[in-house]
């Protein structure tokens, strides 16, 4: 390779490199932020993020799911295994929003209950007919749980 | 054979050879994009089985998965034809460069369409700021960046050098787009398919259609891209000799 072309393949490398480095740091500092949730086990801890409004995620727990008959109130319990806290919501849910299901909900912590004005779900990188899943379920081999806190 | 690759890629770096190869490379480029679409779109929407979660929905996912991969793929393949512009001053690979940008930049925007249409239903959201849907934009304002910056210049190889400067450079947002959901708590799901080691997520019923899918994706990419290229080398190169006479028969 003629000395030019060198240079200029050096000068491109200590540019990507330099690049690289400013991403990496900039990231570092900012990791809290990109964050989209928090997990129940930050809020147990006090983690909780400055200012009222913020997003959890973790999973439904199994027959927390309490519904009002006559409106779109709606309570349950989240957790991510290391901590719960109930989440108290009114409003439209997604179609995939069950027990045992992933969610993102955002809002504010009062009183303890965590009160959201948006639910989201969250749904697994897995996908399977059906019959499979009925069959693994049958098997009691770890089920395809959706897997909303990682 | 390393002296053969290499006196290859020479002459492919030559307008006129790269012109003649690609322009017997198309048809059958072609060819193979029309059965594997066609195949793949047959598998994806009648032959794959409905989801056990998501029902019929996921089926978005044989269009937005592969758009997704292309728009890395092709990000990729803008850069090193970048950095041989940029170091080697290879004219070819400065068109081959710019070409990509438009077509990286659409299969970008079918991602982020796709993926909002199948937000809405599963996740509850057109849109939502978590790390993989806000690099994936960057993605696309990558693309726009370089198709921007390689307009704003009038000369067409010192534009292509400066414009394959940026694309090197956009190149830190690819690792930040793969590992996004690895990296911080994102609504975005893990990789279904993981890239390095082979592992899937998917059943295989259902994976078959994906890989038809992002074949026919790919043939089509070099169709565009071929094309694309050819028409560049004939708008720069038309005072050469055999343009002129290609263009008198």
């Amino acid at each position: 390779m003629n000395p030019k072309r060198k240079r200029r393949l050096l000068l491109v490398g200590l540019l990507l490199l330099g690049v690289s480095a400013a991403v990496a740091l900039t990231l570092t500092a900012l990791k809290e932020n990109v964050s989209l949730f928090i997990t129940p086990a930050d809020i147990a801890a006090g983690r909780i993020p400055q200012g009222n409004q913020f997003r959890v995620g973790g999973i439904v727990v199994a027959n927390s799911v309490k519904r009002d008959s006559d409106s779109l109130h709606i309570q349950f319990d989240v957790t991510d295994g290391a901590g719960t806290v109930r989440v108290d919501y009114t409003g439209i849910l997604p179609d995939l929003f069950r027990e045992g299901q992933g969610i993102v909900a955002q809002g504010s912590i009062e009183n303890g209950i965590f009160k959201a004005n948006e639910v989201l779900a969250k749904h697994d990188e897995k996908y399977m007919p059906p019959e499979v899943a009925e069959a693994l379920k049958r098997a009691n081999t770890p089920a395809p749980h959706p897997t909303g806190a990682q | 054979m390393w002296k053969t690759l290499k006196r290859w890629f020479h002459q492919l770096g030559s307008p006129r050879t790269f012109y003649r190869f690609s322009g017997a490379l198309i048809p059958w480029l072609f060819v193979a994009m029309v059965i594997t679409l066609a195949w793949g779109l047959y598998q994806s929407l009648l032959v794959a089985p409905t989801d056990y979660q998501q029902g019929e929905s996921y089926r978005i996912l044989y269009v937005h998965v592969p758009s997704a991969w292309m728009g890395l793929f092709i990000y990729v393949l803008m850069a090193v034809s970048g950095l041989i512009a940029l170091v080697w001053r290879m004219k070819v690979a400065e068109m081959v460069a710019i070409a990509c940008a438009p077509i990286g930049a659409a299969y970008t925007f079918v991602t982020l369409v796709t993926g909002s249409l199948w937000g809405k239903p599963m996740w509850g959201t057109w849109w939502e700021w978590d790390a993989r849907l806000t690099s994936e934009l960057f993605l696309l304002f990558l693309y726009l960046g370089v198709m921007g910056l390689y307009a704003a210049i009038e000369d067409r190889r010192k534009a292509a050098r400066a414009a394959a400067l940026l694309a090197l450079v956009g190149v830190v947002n690819l690792p930040i787009i793969h590992y996004s959901v690895v990296w911080w708590n994102t609504l975005h799901q893990g990789a279904t398919v993981k890239l390095f080691s082979g592992e899937s997520h998917m059943h295989p019923s259902m994976l078959k259609a994906l890989l038809i899918m992002t074949a026919a994706t790919k043939f089509h990419f070099g169709v565009a891209l071929l094309q694309s290229v050819r028409a560049r080398i004939l708008q720069q190169e038309s005072k050469a000799s055999w343009v002129q006479e290609l263009v008198d028969d």
